[in-house]
């Protein structure tokens, strides 16, 4: 130990460099490598599927307004939270977040179950003008949403991106996917093709214009179906693969 | 302090073969620039395309108007061979990112209080410039704050010339571009929808080129140096350099739908990509607003209080523990969450540790002063310098309390946070950045003093008074929602619901906005100050006693 000197760091830029490598990668690889490889980190849980395309459109204005700097999405495991907002947020619930949107900061509530919380009207008008329907509220207004019409030209690229990121999308639901989202706004569509491969996906025209599928269309699709994928009566918290 | 001040080196010139190397780089570049923008399959590639040509363009213009170099440095006698121009260059950019930064700040906290102030359009609503904002101030203005300083330290304390002609103005050119790359699209709505790594893809590849010169510029420097020791203040800078890269590589690994696409599809999900996100986020705090401002620390509070640092030994062990230390503690910022319990635990105890080097870095800076505690009295820029580190000390004893997961069910989500992010940001970054400035200005200027030391007072008392207003508002509101949040009535139900907790935040909100100002208001002080600096203008002042023309 007395032979020791940090004399060698000070006087060798590489070494020091190296050092500083050593050091600095340790923590990282301790903290997130084993998420990747511990089956337990991702609950198993029923009903969890991959967004359906009008709903990832949806996810993608949600991401494009950076609403995740207001609202979160992650109901932590507190008593106070938990009767807010419903039952704790499980990891699998986000397992097709690419990004991940749990957020940071509640200026807004939650809005990880706000999945048929409201109804379309109500978050229409919201929407259009948030102090309409909660006139405390300090959230921005987005009536250029309903004006917009969606852009989806990037949806099949934006299917097969996210298969490659791991999420489960099939060829067929990447062939059916421009169908599949013109198809969940459009209250004549037939949409049992949809629901086959989205169980549980909502459908109806959202933003009660059905001329056009608009950017208000994609975002309510997605806001209402947060956090409804995972049945909690049937849900066992205390069972084995679910404690974390 | 391992440095003279006279410091001869030799004044390298740059091959011809490098300029023609450099030029045909360029239009290749203006012509990949053009590809993308006619190609572009949406509005915001087109947008950044066509800025990427213009600046590719401009910087082909120069270079061949600049083929051979017979311009005069003016600041000749100033830079003893050293590259001091692009620190010049870098201490505009500093001062000009963090006014607009601090003012589109300003413009965010109004918003909160008063929402009519969005517009309701998209390109100013809270959502799009809140990232404007926290890049404007950590990249934009850090980043340069910490370009510049970098720059100038690692020449000073190595005694030769940084490595490179061409390079370090690539890393301050390329740096701004990738500044207004990202700034253009978080206005467009192009954006990641991570915190802090807002940047989509083709902007984080250019951010990774520039970066990886600024190391190679840095090491190349410390390479070459005339002393045998490497100053403590680079390896700070070093650590900075190194480890932003490992995360920006890592948070940012990315599938872009097209290459001519704006947007991608980031290859982590869901917890795994929170754990990353946050690794990420709380060493983007770590190394980038502290180690690299510990690197200013090292070598401006010695050089301004001309004395030594006050520990070698501390110096040592601080840097060794601060630098493993960070990297676990990302977690805390997702307690109570998804994340495995495992996790939360590591980063808590991490955190908790945290403190101490901490600590120690904060001890070395404040004893530094043993001997001219004097100047405190008399010299405002050490003033700053000192409280800075004072602020530094404040707020990594409260990272590891609010780490703590009994405190964080509380504090997590509500405004404490932001109140405990800017007793760092505006009391350490800023005050120390604002320190550094006002020594480095007059200095690479080659101007006796600062033009007023009485507005670097003014600067010093409104800005403080600023930080002081902003913190304590947001610590009453956070603290407020967080308990109202959790209050249940005698029937056992939630006593208030979410909206009466928002309106509860308005009177809090308005004092935050008064405290922005304040500090905007300052930092407007100070670009006139250094503005009538730089122009070598003097202010008629009596100097308080035992003042001395600093140069």
């Amino acid at each position: 130990m007395s032979k020791f000197s940090h004399e060698k760091f000070e006087k060798n830029s590489i070494l020091l460099l190296v050092g500083i490598l050593v050091m600095v990668a340790i923590g990282g690889l301790v903290e997130i490598v084993p998420l990747f490889l511990v089956k337990s980190t991702i609950e198993k849980v029923e009903g969890i599927r991959p967004y359906s395309p009008l709903e990832l459109e949806g996810r993608q204005i949600y991401v494009r307004e950076g609403c995740y700097v207001c609202h979160s999405q992650m109901i932590r495991s507190l008593r106070a939270e938990v009767e807010r907002y419903g039952h704790y947020s499980l990891a699998a619930e986000s397992m097709y977040d690419h990004p991940f949107q749990w957020g940071s900061r509640r200026t807004g509530p939650d809005l990880a179950r706000v999945g048929g919380k409201y109804s379309d009207d109500w978050h229409r008008v919201h929407m259009d003008d948030p102090r309409a329907v909660v006139p405390e509220s300090i959230m921005p207004g987005y009536p250029f949403l309903a004006k917009t019409p969606l852009n989806y030209s990037d949806l099949v690229m934006r299917l097969k991106a996210n298969r490659v990121a791991g999420v489960p999308y099939t060829d067929e639901m990447i062939a059916t996917a421009v169908e599949d989202l013109e198809a969940q706004s459009n209250p004549d569509a037939d949409w049992d093709g949809l629901l086959e491969r989205y169980p549980g996906a909502v459908t109806r025209d959202f933003d009660g214009n059905p001329e056009v599928i608009s950017e208000l269309d994609a975002l309510v699709a997605y806001l209402q179906m947060l956090g409804t994928l995972v049945d909690y009566d049937v849900f066992e918290p205390e069972a084995d693969g679910n404690q974390r | 302090m391992s440095e003279t001040l006279s410091a001869g080196s030799p004044t390298g010139s740059s091959t011809p073969l490098m300029r023609f190397a450099a030029l045909g780089t360029s239009i290749l570049a203006t012509l990949l620039g053009l590809l993308w923008a006619l190609n572009a399959a949406d509005t915001g590639m087109a947008i950044h395309g066509w800025i990427f040509t213009l600046a590719s363009a401009l910087t082909l213009g120069y270079l061949a108007k600049n083929l051979n170099p017979t311009k005069v440095n003016p600041f000749e006698a100033v830079d003893q061979g050293y590259s001091f121009s692009v620190v010049r260059y870098g201490a505009i950019a500093s001062i000009f990112w963090g006014v607009v930064g601090f003012l589109v700040g300003l413009v965010i906290a109004l918003q909160l209080a008063a929402p009519a102030l969005n517009f309701d359009w998209p390109f100013t609503n809270f959502g799009r410039l809140r990232p404007l904002h926290t890049s404007a101030v950590i990249f934009a203005f850090g980043g340069n704050v910490l370009l510049c300083t970098s720059f100038y330290t690692v020449q000073r304390t190595c005694r030769t010339k940084l490595a490179g002609e061409l390079a370090p103005w690539f890393v301050f050119w390329g740096y701004q571009l990738f500044i207004v790359l990202a700034a253009t699209g978080y206005v467009l709505g192009i954006t990641q929808g991570k915190e802090y790594a807002e940047p989509e893809w083709y902007v984080d590849l250019w951010l990774t080129v520039v970066w990886v010169v600024y190391l190679l510029v840095f090491l190349g420097t410390l390479m070459k140096r005339k002393e045998p020791h490497i100053y403590v203040g680079n390896w700070f800078f070093l650590a900075f350099i190194v480890t932003v890269a490992m995360l920006h590589l890592v948070n940012n690994t990315t599938i872009p739908l097209s290459l001519t696409s704006s947007s991608s599809v980031i290859v982590w999900s869901g917890v795994q990509d929170a754990m990353v996100q946050w690794w990420y986020g709380h060493n983007a705090v770590g190394f980038f607003l502290t180690a690299g401002f510990l690197g200013i620390m090292y070598y401006f509070v010695p050089k301004r209080a001309e004395r030594p640092i006050y520990s070698y030994r501390l110096s040592i062990i601080h840097f060794w523990s601060l630098i493993f230390l960070y990297i676990w503690a990302g977690p805390h910022h997702l307690h109570y969450t998804a994340l495995p319990d495992w996790a939360q635990t590591l980063g808590m105890v991490f955190s908790v540790m945290l403190w101490m080097p901490s600590w120690g870095g904060m001890i070395n800076g404040l004893m530094t002063l043993s001997g001219a505690w004097d100047k405190l009295r008399t010299d405002p820029v050490i003033r700053m310098l000192v409280v800075s580190v004072a602020f530094y000390g404040m707020s990594t004893f409260e990272g590891p309390v609010m780490s703590i997961k009994a405190v964080n069910s509380l504090s997590h989500y509500t405004d404490w946070t932001i109140g405990h992010v800017h007793s760092g940001a505006l009391g350490w970054v800023g005050f120390v950045s604002f320190g550094a400035l006002y020594c480095l200005v007059p200095w690479v200027w080659g101007r006796e003093r600062l033009y007023s030391v009485k507005m670097v007072s003014w600067h010093f008392w409104i800005a403080t008074i600023g930080i002081v207003l902003y913190i304590c508002a947001m610590w009453v509101a956070g603290i407020m929602q967080g308990l109202m949040w959790r209050t249940y009535n005698s029937l056992g139900f939630l006593e208030y619901s979410f909206a009466e907790t928002v309106a509860a935040m308005s009177p809090y909100y308005w004092i935050r906005a008064l405290g922005g100002l304040l500090f905007v208001i300052g930092s407007l002080i100070m670009a006139y100050n250094l503005y009538k600096t730089i122009r070598g203008d003097l202010r008629e002042e009596d100097l308080p006693t035992g003042q001395v023309a600093t140069a």
